[in-house]
């Protein structure tokens, strides 16, 4: 039985289950709906709940637990001497999984009988002819403990999922005959099914927090690993990046640091400038009709797809940059060998960031209160002797803060950097150089064929970390000095 | 009283300053030329930014309309039977033996019979004029003679695609100078393309399998469309609204009005405001690490996508959602809560249809910008992968491998052939004119029901 009728089967019940609550209720009252504790169709939905949730909860659970056990017993089938030399435990439990699924396929299109299937002792080469028959995909050659394995593995996952469908159908027939048989007129069913929407409720909101608690997991775990096969000691403090999937690779940050860091600076002084002239003049300077056309039109900027700004970078502002800098260029002078260039990405990302810096800014400079403007103004100022003496100073906490965001969201951009900064890590000075970032060496350890053994691989979620890390302390940072600001004036 | 003394002696000895105010003194002028300067530093930003805009849509426009358009060669194709069904029982297993090679001659044959019915001079051979053809006509042909085996032994009229370079130089991507190193085509060849296109058999012509068809291989960038990375996309959407938006809305109503004011409330929001500037790429690791790598769901598969877009748009549209319920005003509640209601069917039955046009356009907002995320599809597997056929049914939709339309772009920004960059700008125009829609819709949506209190 799949899932989705196990899901159906639920949801009917469910629906069964307010009916025949609801009709309970208004039997209990003897059809007159006004002697009921709560209106009629309350008592439905307190019966077609109590069915429903608490079984969809075990169902998730289940769903999530059982994967982990039958791994962990599993694996301890599986003898040291059956681990070849190179590999490890979790490479051979893939090939496990691989081997059961291949089984499943085979008996699911009927090449082979589910007893051949379970046989312990069943001879591996005909096996293994038969399953490539049937178009199963198979790696390595299968080995004695893998089959047993692989076998043990199968029926733990069977019995798992009728054991599941079993319990999952039992609680909801148990839930909807406790919640029937408290169906009564003066059960006040409004009160608990309002409860329980709320418990739901919060369970929504608290989505967010597993989220959280997700990513840093999964992130820390894999991070551990890493620092098991590799000392934390290169990895924050070396000065070299030269994976090696054949082993003895240097994996340190600093160089993708700088990278990173560099393509945000240029990012910035681009952004930065242009940004915050523009909510200068839009707040202070411009007409109702100029503002209501340019402030949307630059917020535009900010609704294209990185994906566009990565395309742009790569094929347009790349080589427009080597055909001024590069040799035989308009300047002659001979500096840009590639359109890869810490530039090339850095400006491209500058004109993404322009209307972060711009709307934050402008929203910053409209709070400041007009009585300060006045002050200024009344005082004899110059409009932009007010803005540069008096309105910037007391926005500059927030504008500090916009900057930091703007930051922020240049250390964590990705696909500019991925197609247009290069791959070469290195410490150089030089903006016509190729770099790379911390961002674009995820995706490149991260895509393909991953081998979650390697440290190659583990080093992606490191960086990951850091960078969430990283971006996680500029946000909080800059939503301090932001909210700082905030008080001075309300 | 010593001021009082003192000012009369002071006084001579100031002259007034400057004189008349309609005469500006050298400082005057200073100030306001720097007021001026200010002014321009503003408006110069303003023009650069804009700029930028317009060069950037410009960019996309010319390099991306190519796309759409794509050279075609007309040609009566004698379906010979001698070639295709040697035995005429017209056996389908046996037409089906055929493999695409053995068209190729009579793609070949049939655009020499052209040639020489237009009387075209050229020292090219038959195989070799065959070149100027997409590899993907013979297979184009071999489809429609498996459809339609009873055609064996007629003349049918097709219009096949050219070669990429032969629709490269129609379009002046590729030019007779280019070509000097290139083994793909020939000068004679492209003489030969210019006087079919003096005839009129060989012409460019809008090309709706861009729109509709699937991703091709390297070797045929002129039959590469973004079809089925477009319903990747669409299934990951899917996803994305059905999980969401009930969560999204769900979560809002408990922080704006039930929430109490506590540690655990406290949490909810700091955790919300932060997962919104998490970087994207940490939540493909995120989906990669939990959904692949510890649930074994599919990769690539459009509902894992769809999974960690969801995620991603929830504090999106989280926040939006918020804002929208906070406009509605307390009145509306009081009003419900003094005629007997509860507080959960004031906020069910009044609030949250008041809310509910802000809700729908902050929800296609977050839609639209989980539409035009790529970094965590990267990790997913959504990219080197060729999405060469749209999924069979439903449920493949979701959980088959597929690619989705940025992913696709990004895949075809990395190959080597730069017809297929023209496809790729084209794509963008695709995905804009999705996102331009979306946000339109939503602006509307805004204007029309949003009822200011």
């Amino acid at each position: 039985m799949a899932l989705s009728w196990l899901l159906l089967i639920l949801l009917a019940l469910a629906v069964i289950g307010f009916f025949a609550g609801r009709s309970r209720a208004l039997a209990s009252a003897a059809g007159e709906a006004r002697d009921l504790h709560s209106l009629p169709s309350y008592y439905g939905y307190n019966v077609a709940l109590t069915a429903l949730v608490p079984a969809l909860g075990v169902l998730i659970i289940w769903l999530l637990v059982q994967p982990m056990i039958v791994n962990s017993t599993v694996s301890g089938l599986i003898p040291d001497q059956a681990i070849p030399e190179g590999s490890d435990r979790g490479l051979v439990m893939s090939e496990v999984r691989r081997v059961a699924y291949g089984l499943d396929g085979a008996v699911a299109s009927g090449a082979m009988a589910e007893a051949q299937a379970r046989d312990g002792n069943a001879d591996i080469e005909t096996l293994t002819k038969t399953l490539k028959e049937s178009g199963q995909v198979l790696t390595q050659d299968i080995t004695q403990p893998i089959l047993v394995a692989a076998q043990k593995y199968r029926s733990m996952t069977s019995t798992g999922k009728v054991a599941m469908q079993v319990v999952v159908l039992a609680i909801a027939l148990f839930g909807a005959a406790f919640a029937y048989g408290r169906t009564h007129m003066d059960f006040r069913a409004r009160n608990v099914v309002e409860q329980g929407v709320l418990a739901l409720l919060l369970l929504a909101a608290s989505i967010a927090i597993l989220t959280t608690v997700g990513i840093v997991l999964s992130m820390l775990f894999e991070t551990m690993n890493f620092f098991q096969l590799h000392s934390w000691k290169d990895f924050f403090l070396g000065t070299t990046w030269a994976p090696n999937f054949r082993g003895g690779s240097e994996l340190s940050i600093l160089p993708l640091l700088w990278g990173t860091l560099y393509i945000s600076l240029i990012a910035l002084l681009v952004a930065v400038p242009i940004g915050l002239f523009a909510a200068i003049y839009l707040s202070e300077y411009a007409s109702g009709a100029a503002r209501s056309i340019a402030k949307p039109l630059l917020e535009i900027l900010a609704g294209i797809p990185t994906i566009v700004y990565g395309l742009f970078a790569l094929l347009t502002v790349g080589p427009a940059l080597v055909s001024l800098f590069g040799d035989g260029g308009a300047l002659g002078v001979g500096w840009m060998a590639s359109s890869n260039a810490v530039l090339t990405a850095g400006l491209v990302m500058g004109i993404m960031l322009i209307p972060f810096v711009s709307s934050l800014s402008d929203d910053i400079i409209n709070a400041v209160p007009q009585s300060m403007r006045d002050g200024s103004l009344g005082l004899g100022a110059t409009h932009s002797e007010t803005v540069r003496n008096v309105i910037l100073p007391a926005a500059l906490p927030g504008i500090v803060g916009a900057i930091l965001l703007a930051a922020s969201r240049a250390i964590g951009e990705t696909m500019i950097v991925v197609m247009a900064a290069g791959a070469i890590a290195k410490f150089s000075g030089n903006p016509f150089e190729a770099m790379t970032t911390i961002t674009t060496r995820i995706v490149s350890q991260l895509t393909g064929d991953t081998d979650f053994a390697s440290p190659e691989t583990l080093v992606a979620f490191a960086l990951g970390l850091t960078l969430f890390v990283i971006t996680l302390g500029l946000n909080i940072l800059a939503l301090y000095i932001v909210r700082k600001y905030r008080e001075q004036y309300e | 009283m010593t001021d009082m003394s003192q000012s009369p002696a002071s006084a001579p000895a100031a002259k007034p300053k400057g004189g008349s105010l309609f005469q500006q003194d050298a400082r005057t002028k200073r100030r306001n030329a720097a007021e001026s300067r200010f002014k321009i530093y503003g408006i110069a930003a303003i023009s650069v930014g804009l700029l930028m805009l317009i060069v950037l849509v410009t960019n996309i426009v010319t390099a991306g309309t190519g796309a759409f358009q794509q050279t075609y060669v007309e040609l009566d194709v004698d379906l010979l039977e001698s070639k295709l069904d040697k035995k005429g029982n017209r056996n389908i297993d046996e037409i089906k033996k055929v493999s695409t090679f053995g068209y190729a001659p009579l793609i070949s044959a049939a655009l020499e019979s052209e040639v020489e019915k237009l009387g075209i001079q050229t020292d090219l051979k038959p195989k070799e004029m065959g070149k100027i053809l997409s590899k993907a006509a013979q297979a184009e042909l071999r489809n429609y003679v498996i459809a339609n085996p009873n055609k064996i032994g007629e003349t049918v009229s097709f219009r096949f695609l050219t070669n990429s370079r032969v629709d490269g130089y129609l379009k002046g991507r590729v030019s007779r100078e280019s070509i000097v190193n290139d083994k793909s085509i020939s000068a004679e060849q492209l003489d030969l393309v210019d006087q079919l296109r003096d005839a009129g058999v060989l012409y460019k012509a809008f090309n709706p399998d861009f729109i509709f068809g699937a991703d091709a291989s390297d070797q045929r960038p002129e039959a590469a469309g973004i079809g089925v990375s477009m319903l990747g996309s669409l299934f990951m959407m899917f996803v994305v609204l059905a999980l969401a938006l009930p969560i999204g809305v769900a979560a809002s109503i408990y922080l704006e009005e039930f929430a109490p004011q506590n540690r655990l409330t406290d949490i909810i929001e700091v955790n919300i405001s932060n997962l919104a500037a998490v970087p994207s790429i940490v939540f493909g690791i995120l989906g990669l690490a939990v959904f692949i790598n510890y649930m074994h769901l599919p990769t690539s598969a459009p509902l894992v996508g769809g999974l960690v877009l969801t995620l991603m748009t929830l504090p999106t549209i989280i926040i939006s959602t918020r804002a929208s319920l906070k406009a509605v005003p307390p009145s509306i509640r009081d009003a419900a809560l003094g005629v007997g209601a509860s507080k959960m069917q004031a906020v069910f039955h009044h609030v949250l249809p008041l809310a509910a046009p802000g809700i729908l356009t902050g929800t296609i907002i977050g839609l639209a910008q989980a539409l035009g995320e790529t970094a965590p599809l990267l990790l997913i597997g959504m990219v080197g992968f060729i999405a060469s056929n749209p999924p069979d049914g439903i449920v493949a939709g979701f959980l088959s491998p597929n690619s989705a339309m940025p992913a696709q772009i990004y895949e075809w920004s990395k190959r080597a052939d730069p017809a297929f960059y023209e496809r790729a700008w084209g794509g963008i125009i695709i995905l804009l004119i999705f996102l331009v829609t979306m946000n339109t819709i939503a602006v509307i949506l805004r204007r029309r029901f949003e009822r200011r209190w």
